[in-house]
C-alpha cells in the first residue's frame, strides 16, 4: 500500500471503506447519538478529531517502542490504554481552555472511549502497513466518514419521527434497515478509489 | 525474557500515561479556591473549584434533596444559579422545562464550580440537617409495611411542619444512596422520626429499613417539602392516602388536633384487601375523642369469603365523591400512587377546591 497517496486513502476512508458503513465499526454510539441532528455533529466532531489523534500516537508508539522491542503481540491492549488516556487528556484540556467547546462536545468525549471504530482505525493502519502521513490521512478520513454517516442518520431519524412506521419496527429496528440501505448505498462509490 | 519485557513495558507505558494524566490533572483541573455565594451575601463560602456545586454544598452542611446521589438521574437537586454556572448541559435538559431554564434553574450534581458562582437557595434548604438516629422500635403493621420509630441522637431535635420528609441514608454496594420517607410521628414529639415503610421487592431502601432492629443506627437528611398547613381553623382539611401513603397524612391529622381540637378534619384511605388496613383502631378512637374527626378506609379488592368489612367499597377517589359536599372552604393533602392522585385531585376541583390548596406527594 506504500504507493497510494495520503489523500485517496483520506478520500476512500470516507467513501468507499467508511468505516462505520462497510466495517460496521462504532455501531453503538451510531444508533444511540443519532436521534438529531446537533448531536450528531458533536459527537462526529469529536470522533474525527480523536480518531486522528490516536492514530498518529499510535503510529508513533507502534514503530518506535512495540516494533523495536518485538512486543507486537501486545498491540491491542496498548493502543486501548492510549487511547483511553488521550480521551481523558482531551477532556481536561478542553474543559479548562475551551469552556465552550467542551460545552459543545463534553458529554461526548468519555462516550468515545469505548468507540470501537476508534480502535479499528488504529489496527487497520497496522494491518494495511501505512506510512506515517498515509495513517494521518486515514485516521482524518475515517472519522470524517463515521462523522458524515451519523449525520446522515440523524437528519433520515428526524425526517422519520413524523412519518408513519408500522408499530413493529418502531425505533431501534427501522434504525437498522435504514442503517443498511445508507450502507447499500455507500456500495455506489465502490471503484471510485481503492484501497484494501 | 519476551515475558518480562512485555509486562515492564506495558506496565511502563500504563505508568507514563497515568503519571501524565496526573500532571495534567494538577495543572488544568485545578481551578482554584472560588466564592460560593448563597442568597446574594446571606452565606458567603468559599470552595476549591472543580468540584460540582452539589458536593460543595453537602462538604458545607447544605443539604439539597437528592435521591440518586449525584448522578443526574432523580432530577431532586434543581437550585437557582443566578450567575457562574454556565450554561444548561444537555445531562440537565431532560430534567428541566423551559420555565425553569429561563428561571435559572439548575441540576446542582450537573454544575460544576469552575468560577465565582452565585445561588439561591430557598430558606427551607438552609436548615436542613443530617441526623443521626436509633431505631427505638420497630412494629409489622401489615404483610408488607413496617413502622419504624427512630430516636434522634445528634443533633437531639427535628424542627418540621406535619408532611415534611427526610431522606434516609440506605448503604448500597457502590456508595450509600438517599430515599425520601414522610415523618408520620406529629411535630409535637421533636425527637421522634417515625417512618412507614412498604417493602419493595429488590429496593435498596425498602429492604434495608425492613432489616433494622432495635438500637441500630440511622442517617437521614431533613426536612424537606412543601406541605404547608393552614393556619385558619375554618378551613377544613381534607387528607387522602392510599397503599402505605399514611406517614405524612397521620402527621398533619395528629399535629392538627393538638393545636386546634375543635377543627373540622376528613381521612380517606384506600386499601386492596382487610390485611391491608392499619392505624384504623387508632383513627377511630381519635375519632371518638374529637367529633369533628371523620376516618373512612375504603378496601377496592373484592371481599374474600372469611373477609368482614362493613366500610366503604370501590376505589378511594369515589368514597370522596360521595362524602363531601361541595362549596366548603377546604385544604387538601394527598398521597398515594400518580392514578390515585390524579383521580383524586379531579374530584376535589370538582368540589371547588382551588389547585393552590391541593398538596400531594406520588410515589
Amino acid at each position: 500500500m506504500s504507493e497510494t497517496s495520503a489523500l485517496v486513502i483520506l478520500i476512500a476512508a470516507i467513501f468507499t471503506n467508511n468505516i462505520l458503513l462497510t466495517n460496521f465499526l462504532g455501531m453503538c454510539s451510531f444508533i444511540a447519538c443519532s436521534g438529531q441532528i446537533r448531536t450528531a455533529v458533536g459527537l462526529g466532531t469529536a470522533v474525527t478529531f480523536v480518531m486522528t489523534a490516536t492514530t498518529i500516537l499510535n503510529f508513533a508508539i507502534y514503530h518506535f517502542i512495540l516494533i523495536p522491542l518485538g512486543l507486537d503481540h501486545l498491540t491491542f491492549i496498548v493502543f486501548i490504554a492510549v487511547i483511553a488516556a488521550f480521551v481523558q487528556f482531551v477532556e481536561m484540556f478542553v474543559e479548562r481552555f475551551s469552556p465552550k467547546l467542551y460545552f459543545a462536545l463534553g458529554i461526548f468525549l468519555p462516550l468515545i472511549t469505548v468507540n470501537c471504530a476508534i480502535l479499528g482505525a488504529s489496527l487497520f493502519m497496522v494491518i494495511r502497513n501505512y506510512t506515517f502521513v498515509q495513517s494521518a490521512g486515514f485516521g482524518f478520513g475515517a472519522g470524517l466518514g463515521w462523522a458524515v454517516a451519523i449525520i446522515l442518520m440523524a437528519g433520515l431519524r428526524q425526517k422519520m419521527a413524523y412519518s408513519n412506521i408500522p408499530q413493529p419496527f418502531q425505533g431501534v429496528p427501522i434504525a437498522m434497515i435504514v442503517t443498511c440501505v445508507l450502507a447499500m448505498a455507500f456500495m455506489g462509490f465502490a471503484g471510485m478509489v481503492s484501497i484494501q | 525474557m519476551v515475558y518480562l519485557l512485555s509486562v515492564l513495558s506495558f506496565a511502563g507505558l500504563t505508568t507514563a500515561l497515568a503519571a501524565l494524566l496526573m500532571v495534567a490533572e494538577r495543572w488544568l483541573v485545578n481551578y482554584g479556591v472560588c466564592k460560593l455565594d448563597i442568597n446574594a451575601g446571606e452565606k458567603p463560602l468559599e470552595v476549591d473549584g472543580g468540584r460540582t456545586l452539589l458536593s460543595s454544598l453537602y462538604a458545607n452542611e447544605i443539604f439539597i434533596p437528592s435521591a440518586c446521589g449525584g448522578k443526574g438521574t432523580c432530577g431532586h437537586c434543581k437550585i437557582i444559579v443566578t450567575s457562574g454556572g454556565g450554561p444548561v448541559l444537555p445531562t440537565e435538559t431532560p430534567y428541566l422545562s423551559r420555565k425553569e431554564i429561563r428561571a435559572n434553574l439548575r441540576l446542582a450534581c450537573q454544575v460544576k464550580i469552575r468560577e465565582d458562582i452565585y445561588v439561591r437557595i430557598p430558606e427551607d434548604l438552609l436548615d436542613v440537617r443530617m441526623f443521626t438516629s436509633t431505631v427505638q422500635g420497630v412494629r409489622e403493621l401489615t404483610h408488607d409495611i413496617k413502622e419504624i420509630r427512630l430516636r434522634l441522637d445528634e443533633p437531639s431535635e427535628i424542627s418540621h411542619r406535619p408532611g415534611q420528609y427526610v431522606q434516609v441514608q440506605a448503604p448500597a454496594p457502590d456508595e450509600p444512596v438517599f430515599r425520601a420517607y414522610s415523618i408520620s410521628s406529629p411535630v409535637y414529639e421533636p425527637d421522634i422520626v417515625e417512618l412507614v415503610v412498604k417493602l419493595v421487592p429488590g429496593g435498596i431502601a425498602s429492604t434495608y429499613l425492613h432489616s433494622l432492629k432495635t438500637s441500630d443506627t440511622v442517617h437521614f437528611t431533613g426536612p424537606f417539602g412543601e406541605f404547608r398547613l393552614n393556619d385558619d381553623p375554618s378551613v377544613e382539611v381534607i387528607c387522602i392516602g392510599g397503599g402505605c401513603g399514611m406517614a405524612p397524612i397521620r402527621n398533619i391529622i395528629y399535629t392538627l388536633y393538638k393545636r386546634w381540637p375543635d377543627r373540622s378534619c376528613r381521612l380517606f384511605f384506600g386499601c386492596r384487601t382487610t390485611r391491608d388496613i392499619f392505624y384504623l383502631n387508632q383513627f377511630e378512637e381519635l375519632a371518638r375523642k374529637h367529633p369533628s374527626f371523620h376516618v373512612v378506609y375504603a378496601l377496592s379488592d373484592k371481599l374474600g369469603k372469611d373477609e368482614k368489612w362493613d366500610g366503604e367499597t370501590g376505589f378511594v377517589h369515589l368514597s370522596v365523591d360521595k362524602h363531601l359536599e361541595p362549596g366548603v372552604r377546604r385544604q387538601a393533602f394527598l398521597c398515594g400512587p400518580p392514578p390515585m392522585i390524579e383521580a383524586v385531585t379531579r374530584v376535589l376541583q370538582d368540589k371547588g377546591i382551588p389547585p393552590n390548596d391541593i398538596f400531594y406527594d406520588e410515589f
